[in-house]
């Protein structure tokens, strides 16, 4: 484990040197993951708010699909699309494969359930609560969805959250339709499965932690920075 | 219920930062190349390519990946350049259309290696063959690619010839890993096991733990790289010029050099042969 000391120092210093290749890497991964999460989040959470509140035939297949959604192996919604983004493939022409924004789009899909299917839970468990309240004012089912998700914001943020470290953690998909191409493609993810099928195992998992360190970092500083602007926002209600 | 607080106008200002730093990417003109796991692992597109783009102002963007797969990708049109290491399948992707011409670029060998424990008895040995029949005999694990890659076709010509049939043993003491060189090369240090790899990769792998070459310098175990533009006649959008002009290079003096000055701990991992 002495070699692993010495590499996790090495890595550390390369990070903290800013050197520009590691960083790269670094901010390519925040930069897919975090718009694939606020995409998901803007079509997610009105969809997951609307299944909530709404009765209508076919919903409960539809919850039960959603749920059954969070669980898609990645290499299966990489594989897809590949295919469609192909130049084979019937989206070949937008010339999108190996490029961020076909890394992107995968995520989107496997982060979109998560925060449809979260959303909807904690909505629901609300509009239970609220309903009665919300209709003797005159608010009609549609025009509560913003108060309530508003309402639900901290549970929601979690489900945001879940999403996020869903994409910044998962591999199969961004290394079928991104390629791992150097300076283009590479993420964080690749990057440690690279260095580990050359045998820099000790580099390897330095990286490793390291990143995870900062996915980590990422993930704790937005929950603190939302849980500190709702305490102030409390303080002056 | 809340105003929306001074955090979440924070967090969101923090995301939309991230983003931007890594926007704004100037448009080089680039090629896509397909090639395989032994030509990355190694390190050698690493060390050559920025030389090429130095000449040329052309970026090379590899994805790599098996043999097999990367013939697959080609045919789809998701390149503009093929540069692996099955001849025959290579021989095949330019007869049936998908590329314009073949040509060899280097060669290295593959090598045995094992445990150096050597359950089969098989090192110093010379006839890759024979070895392999001997680990057979011995049901002493051993691990392949399994992945249609270039080594793959190798290793199961190797078994050809010894006319057993490994995969009936597949799960038993045959592993077939369905992985890249160096993932595999990680399972068998893990499992001391013996597998088939080319030279190159072995060279440059860092977790060598416990494994050593056992059998080396069969003619059998010859590894030839060769080099195809996609043709432009079934995928209009391959850039035809530019992957021109890479295969060009790669053959002519400065890329034939290139490849022959590329060592890791002082020894030569490819030798150029372009004709």
């Amino acid at each position: 484990m002495q070699d692993f000391a010495q590499e996790f120092t090495r890595a550390l210093g390369l990070i903290l040197s800013g050197d520009p290749g590691l960083w790269e890497i670094v901010l390519l991964s925040l930069r897919v993951s975090v718009l694939a999460v606020l995409i998901s989040a803007l079509i997610g959470m009105p969809v997951g708010a609307v299944l909530a509140v709404y009765r209508f035939p076919g919903r409960r297949v539809l919850i039960v699909l959603l749920n059954a959604l969070m669980g898609l192996p990645p290499v299966v919604v990489g594989l897809a699309v590949y295919l469609a983004l192909s130049r084979s493939g019937p989206l070949g022409g937008m010339q999108l494969l190996y490029t961020p924004t076909a890394m992107i789009v995968a995520q989107v899909l496997l982060v979109l359930p998560i925060i449809a299917a979260l959303t909807r839970q904690v909505v629901e468990a609300l509009d239970e609560e609220y309903a009665e309240q919300l209709r003797s004012l005159g608010v009609s089912r549609l025009a509560s969805v913003p108060t309530l998700l508003w309402d639900g914001r901290l549970a929601l943020l979690t489900a945001v959250l879940a999403g996020f470290g869903r994409a910044i953690a998962e591999m199969g998909a961004v290394i079928i339709v991104g390629g791992n191409i150097n300076h283009v493609t590479r993420v964080m993810t690749t990057t440690i499965a690279l260095e580990t099928s050359k045998g820099n195992l000790a580099p390897a998992l330095a990286l490793g932690v390291i990143l995870v360190g900062i996915a980590v970092a990422v993930t704790g500083a937005v929950s603190a920075l939302s849980l500190r602007g709702d305490v102030e926002a409390l303080r002056h209600a | 219920m809340l105003k929306p607080g001074a955090g979440w106008l924070r967090a969101v200002a923090v995301a939309a930062a991230v983003m931007l730093a890594g926007a704004a990417r100037a448009e080089t003109p680039f090629i896509t190349v397909q090639s395989t796991t032994s030509t990355q692992n190694s390190g050698l597109l690493d060390a050559i390519l920025p030389q090429f783009t130095a000449r040329t102002g052309i970026e090379v963007r590899v994805v790599a990946v098996g043999t097999g797969h990367a013939i697959r990708n080609a045919m789809n049109g998701d390149g503009d350049v093929l540069l692996v290491h099955d001849k025959a399948a290579e021989e095949r992707f330019v007869a049936d259309g998908w590329g314009v011409r073949r040509f060899d670029v280097m060669h290295n060998d593959f090598v045995l290696v094992g445990p150096v424990e050597d359950p089969a008895g098989v090192a110093g040995g010379q006839d890759a063959v024979a070895a392999f029949r001997a680990i057979a005999a011995a049901r002493a694990p051993f691990v392949s690619r399994g992945d249609d890659s270039g080594t793959h076709k190798a290793e199961l010509r190797l078994w050809k010839l010894t006319g057993l049939d490994p995969v009936a043993a597949s799960g038993e003491w045959y592993r077939e890993t369905g992985a890249g060189m160096g993932a595999t090369l990680n399972i068998a240090a893990g499992m001391g096991a013996y597998a088939l790899t080319d030279r190159g990769t072995w060279i440059a792998f860092g977790n060598k733990a416990g494994l050593d070459i056992l059998v080396e310098g069969d003619p059998r175990l010859f590894n030839q790289y060769g080099v195809i533009l996609v043709n432009p006649a079934r995928h209009p959008h391959v850039k035809a010029r530019e992957g021109q002009a890479f295969i060009d290079w790669l053959t002519g003096p400065e890329g034939q050099a290139a490849i022959a000055a590329f060592r890791v701990g002082g020894e030569q991992l490819f030798f150029p042969d372009a004709r």
